[in-house]
Formats: C-alpha cells, structure tokens, sequence
C-alpha cells in the first residue's frame, strides 16, 4: 500500500501537469487582437527591470518616466491605448528570462521597455530577437549589445564605449591624476566600462592599477589594502551604487582620501547612503543620461521636470528621462497606427522627433544617433549636475 | 607577486584576523549543531542574519548624537552584543522547535533535517525581505530587499601603530571578543553540567540518555548557545560595516561553514582555528593572486587540507574535548 501510493501519487502528478500546461498555452491566444485585421483597443508594452532589488534606485524613476508618456498617450483618448507590463527581474539574468518568455507567449506584448540592465540584456536579446519583438533599453549600456547583429533591439542612451571614454577623458582632464586605481565586480557592465575607462586613461598616460571585488562579499579590505600603499589620485569604480557606497565607506575609513569616480551604475542617493555620513563628499559619477531636477537644461527638460513631480511627488532620477523618450518612440510607433511587433520595429528605424533628453533617433544597429555623457557630483545625500564631460570642471 | 606579500604583510594579517574571529564565532553555531545531532544547520546563516537586525535596530532606536570611540564604544558594542545573543539565540531556539524537532521526534533521517534546513533558510531570508526589514526601518514593501545601513556610532581611530603594523580599533575589538567569547564557551564546556551534557550527547545520545542527560534540553541548549554565538558576531559585524541586508548571512554563512570543516566539524577550539586560518589564507591569497581569486584560494586550501587531513586541522570533536 506504501509503495505503490507515491508512485501512482507521482504518475498522476506528472500526467496532470502536462495536460495543464498544454491547455495553459492556448488560452490566450486569441484575447489581445480583437477582430481579425482592426487596430485593437489596447496593446501591451512591457517594461523589464530590477524593481525590487538592491539596485532598483536606477531602475523605478525609468519605470516611472516610461509610465508617464504611456498614460498622457492614453489620456488623449486614442483608438488603441497602451498597457506598460511590469516585469520585476531583479537585475538578475536567469530570473529575466523566464520573465521574456511568459512576456511573449503569455502576455503577448508587443515591445518592451528594457530590460534595464546589460547583464540581463545579453541573456533576453536572443529571446526577444527569436519572438521578433522591438526592445528599446533607457539604461543597459554595455557596448556588445549593440554588436550583436541585432535587428529588434534598440536604446535611447549612448553605450558605454562613449560613457567609459568619456569619464576616462574626464579623469585625465579635470582631476589632472597622475595615477589612477580601476576596481570593478566582474559583471558585465562593471567590466565594461572600467576596461574603457582604463584604455581612455592608458591613452592619455596615466599610470593604473586594478583590482576586482566580490559584489556578494561586504569585506572588501584585500581592495583597500591596495589601494592604501598605491596611492592614487583618483579611483574609479566600475559597477552599481550597492557595491561602490560600502566600498568607498571602507576606503574612506582606511584613510584613502582620492578621489572617487564611478559610472552610471552609482549615479543615486544609494551611494551617499551606502558611503555612510560626509564620505561620499566629492564624489563624481558620470553617466551618458541627463538627470535635471530643476529642468534648467532646456525647455522640453523643464516642462518633463514639472509633469513628473506633480505626478510622482518627486523630482525625476536617474534615467527617468531616457524612460520618457523610450516610450516615446513606442508611443510614436504606435500613434501611426503600428500595432504588431514587426511594424512598430520597422517604425523604429525611421522614428525622428525630438526627446526630452535627444533626438529620438536610432542607427542601424540600433544605437541612439547622439548623446552626451554627463558628470555629477556628489554632496550630503545628493548629487548636482556639474556639466558635460568634455568642459565641466570640478570646483 | 611576493613583494605584494611583504609590502601589504601586517594589514593583511589584521584584516584577516578580524575577519577570521567573525567567521570563527559564526562556526560555533554550525560545529556544535554537527557535534550534537550530526545535521549542517543551513539555516544558521540566517540566524546571524537576524541578529544584525536586532542590532542595527537597537542602534537606529537609541540613536548615537556622534560616533563613539573608547568605553562608550565598548558599552555600545557589549549592549548589541547581548540584544544579538538573545535575540539569535531566541532564534535558534525557535528554528529547532519548528524545523528540526519535530523531524527528530519522527525518526526522519539526516537528509529530510538537511532539506528543512535549506528550506528555513530560504524561508528567513524571504521573510526578512518581505516583511521584517520593510516594518522595522519603515520603508515600503519594495525596500526590504535593499541594504539598510545603521547610523555612523563607530569612532575609528588606530589604536596600535608601529611602522607598518598598524591596528584599528574596531579590528582589535573584533579579534578580542571573539577570542573572550570563545574561551568562555570554551570554560562551559569543560566545566559546567550543561557542557558536560553536550559532550555526552554529542559522543553517543543513548548511553547519554542512561546516564540521565534530557536529550531535548541539550539540544535546546546547544542552538541557543550557537545562535547566542552567531548574535555576537552579529554585533561585531554591525561595528565593522554599519548596514546589513537579507542576504548578508549567505556568503558569510558558507564560508564560516567552511571554517568549520577547515578547523575539524564537531571541534569547538576548531571553529576558532579554522575562522582565523580561513580569514588570513582569504587575505594573503588576494595579495598574492588578486582580489577576485580570494574565494577561489580559501576553498582550494579547503580540499588540499581535507584530502590530506580528512578530520580538519584540529580533528578532534565535541565529544572527546580534554575535560
């Protein structure tokens, strides 16, 4: 009686799965087109992100931006409204691509926001490539995606190839180092960007050394115990705020008084928080995105600014804007009455209209045809735009 | 490669030491558990996990006007000492009546108590994150999974410096209490009924029981004092780092398992060998091989020790401490 009740408990188990998941496919099949060949009433956009993880400080205010365009679309009452899809990966790439795949098959969307980071990037391209659906990324800014032959991704922000050479340039500039210490996590977007970095420094003769940490360690004293005896003028630290706060935290403790750089990654109040009291003081983060909380940058930045406090009831961050045109070019695409994967990504080859941080633009690879790369730095909890990276100065 | 060595000797050797004694008290909790009832108490990673909460929310309540240094800093560090211990140790406590006992009470074998543990552990962390985290520090539900960091209550100032040896105060904290800690579990052990009764147990439970030891109350004991154990180095954690989040017990907790084994499972005076042998061999192995080969070197000394020592370096266990 005992042997056989598991075993048969199992079979049934098995059986009854299969047939579940087999019904479980077809069921929404044909809720999302409406009626043979008109435009439906609504569309799914999909937006893919940490946005409850570690890191999701630089990931909620491009949620936001994008939620923004989505609903003043929807507001002007137009024949097919857009639906944004939440798609909470955790920054972690396993968990985003199982979330693409229900994305497409379950959700049918239609594009996506995202995902937002690079590492996450590399493992969805090829699902959303084989689905055919159009990606337009406001933050994953590792160089390789845009190498790969891709046909349906797309983003709204320079690659790290001009971020990476642009705060190299900057370091070499601004802070006159003569000595610079690279460290980075290892992960896609922290390597990336710190090997540009340290070829724009090698090419301006700047002497370097580098280091690596374990993002799931908090001890990073073999690091410091570097850094100490090299005595660099400037750090620069490839990856996210979660990582660069407690590292600089541990620095700063240890007596190491350079100053400290980082990438896009760190751009968020995280960083100060992480760094604990005034150790992150000085600080300068740059990052290929405008981030404009007084809306001084131009007119259409203001006009966003305003839109977004009033809507969130606080000012915008990181990426909030490069959300806002991302959607845009959805919204755009859809507007001219796009409504299936492939139009709205043919759309996107030819889409010309002016974003709130650039020309929402893209090349044939996919990459934005202009951007900036812009340099903030940090006081107290928060950060102040200091200029672009080929002219700011540090005060 | 070794000039890096000789440069970068004396720091690495105290960062090692200090992070070795918070590796080593972690390790008690997971020797005795094997000591006692032969199961890996996963779960206990978790357990410290929750004693650096109760800590940085004792501290963020009593609130700190400014950094303290000196006996301030040492009555601060004594009071989340003992708000972890019991608190960790409550923990513990708790955890064996839920998972473990009732295992116990029907003969499970070791692997359903291994599959309960890991199971509890993930439960803790998820908990934590979803629930606990999010209430204690006020934030919304989407912030559980971010770090939470303590106020800055930790005056740092170097207490010895000759040359190039040069010793921080938190650092020494760290190594002395670890050190206290572990001869005063140390003395229990050898001295006190209770401490025989873990000894008993731990090298045979039926003739324990013959001999009048309440297996239950033992075992009870036993992950109260191991979590009491994890609360302290929960409370040294907080003075050296200042934040903690969900996961924070999760690397720390395999790599103070690995202490464990490193200095002989089952082996008390091991667990502080093994802590401070793993945190010095982490420190030298990233000067002379890098930063990112740290894991890589600790667990490679791991299995050259294990293959050739199969007991760890201290092989005795729990039962055959020298009374």
């Amino acid at each position: 009686m005992r042997r056989a009740f598991p075993r048969g408990l199992v079979a049934a188990a098995a059986a009854s799965a299969l047939v579940l998941s087999a019904c479980g496919g077809d069921d929404n099949g044909g809720g999302d087109t409406g009626g043979g060949g008109d435009k439906p009433a609504s569309v799914k956009l999909g937006f893919m992100g940490d946005l409850t993880g570690e890191n999701s400080g630089i990931v909620i205010p491009p949620k936001n931006g994008a939620q923004m365009a989505i609903d003043e679309y929807n507001a002007t009452n137009p024949a097919t409204k857009i639906e944004l899809v939440p798609y909470d990966s955790q920054g972690v790439p396993e968990q985003a691509t199982a979330l693409a795949q229900q994305a497409l098959n379950q959700d049918k969307i239609v594009g996506l926001v995202g995902p937002a980071f690079s590492g996450e990037s590399q493992q969805v391209g090829p699902i959303l490539e084989e689905g055919k659906i159009p990606s337009v990324s406001a933050s994953a800014t590792n160089v390789t995606l845009g190498e790969k032959g891709w046909k349906y991704w797309h983003r709204i922000l320079p690659g790290d190839r001009i971020q990476g050479t642009g705060i190299g340039e900057f370091i070499a500039r601004a802070t006159k180092a003569k000595k610079v210490f690279v460290i980075h996590d290892n992960q896609d977007y922290s390597k990336g960007i710190a090997d540009f970095v340290t070829e724009a420094l090698k090419g301006k003769g700047v002497a370097l050394e580098t280091d690596v940490i374990d993002p799931k360690a908090s001890d990073y004293s073999s690091t410091v115990n570097k850094v100490k005896p090299a005595a660099p003028d400037a750090i620069f630290y490839g990856g996210y705020y979660a990582q660069a706060g407690p590292l600089l935290k541990q620095l700063r403790e240890a007596g190491v008084t350079a100053r400290f750089l980082s990438g896009d990654g760190s751009l968020d109040a995280g960083l100060a928080k992480g760094a604990g009291g005034t150790n992150a003081d000085g600080a300068i983060v740059g990052c290929p995105c405008l981030v404009d909380p007084t809306g001084e940058a131009n007119e259409k930045s203001k006009k966003f600014v305003d839109a977004y406090k009033a809507k969130f009831k606080t000012a915008p961050a990181i990426y909030s804007a490069e959300g806002y045109d991302a959607a845009t070019a959805f919204v755009e695409a859809i507007k001219a009455g796009k409504t299936t994967s492939e139009d709205i990504n043919a759309f996107l080859s030819t889409v010309d209209v002016p974003g709130v941080t650039k020309q929402i633009k893209f090349g044939a690879n996919g990459e934005p045809a202009g951007g900036d790369v812009y340099v903030y730095e940090f006081k107290g909890q928060s950060y102040t735009l200091l200029g672009s990276s080929k002219d700011a100065e540090i005060s | 490669m070794f000039e890096n060595l000789i440069n970068q000797f004396w720091p690495a050797t105290v960062d090692g030491l200090s992070l070795g004694a918070i590796y080593a008290l972690v390790a008690l909790g997971y020797t005795m558990v094997y000591g006692v009832l032969r199961l890996i108490n996963f779960a206990h990673s978790e357990i410290f996990m929750i004693g650096t909460v109760a800590a940085l929310f004792t501290v963020t309540t009593i609130g700190v006007s400014a950094p303290l240094s000196g006996l301030a800093l040492i009555g601060m560090l004594i009071l989340l000492a003992v708000v972890g211990m019991l608190v960790a140790g409550a923990s513990a406590v708790a955890l064996e009546y839920v998972a473990y006992r009732p295992l116990r009470r029907r003969g499970a074998g070791r692997l359903a108590a291994l599959i309960s543990a890991i199971g509890a552990s993930l439960f803790l962390q998820q908990l934590f994150a979803l629930l606990v985290i999010p209430r204690l520090f006020d934030r919304p539900q989407q912030g559980g999974r971010l770090p939470v960091q303590s106020p800055d209550w930790v005056e740092r100032s170097d207490v010895i410096s000759i040359g190039d040896f040069v010793v921080r105060n938190d650092k020494l904290l760290i190594i002395i209490a670890a050190v206290l800690m572990m001869v005063a579990l140390d003395q229990f052990v050898r001295r006190t009924k209770l401490g025989r009764g873990i000894r008993a147990t731990a090298q045979d439970p039926e003739t324990a029981v013959l001999m009048g030891v309440n297996i239950d109350r033992i075992v009870t004991a036993t992950f109260a004092i191991g979590g009491a154990m994890a609360g302290v180095a929960a409370a040294l954690y907080l003075m050296r780092f200042e934040s903690t989040h969900f996961f924070v017990g999760f690397l720390l907790g395999i790599k103070a398992f690995t202490a464990a084994v490193l200095g002989g499972i089952g082996n008390l005076r091991g667990a502080l060998v093994g802590g401070f042998a793993l945190g010095l061999i982490e420190l030298y192995g990233s000067v002379l091989f890098g930063s990112e080969w740290r894991d890589v070197v600790a667990f490679s000394v791991l299995v050259l020790v294990l293959m050739f020592r199969p007991s760890g370096i201290l092989g005795e266990s729990l039962q055959r401490a020298r009374a």
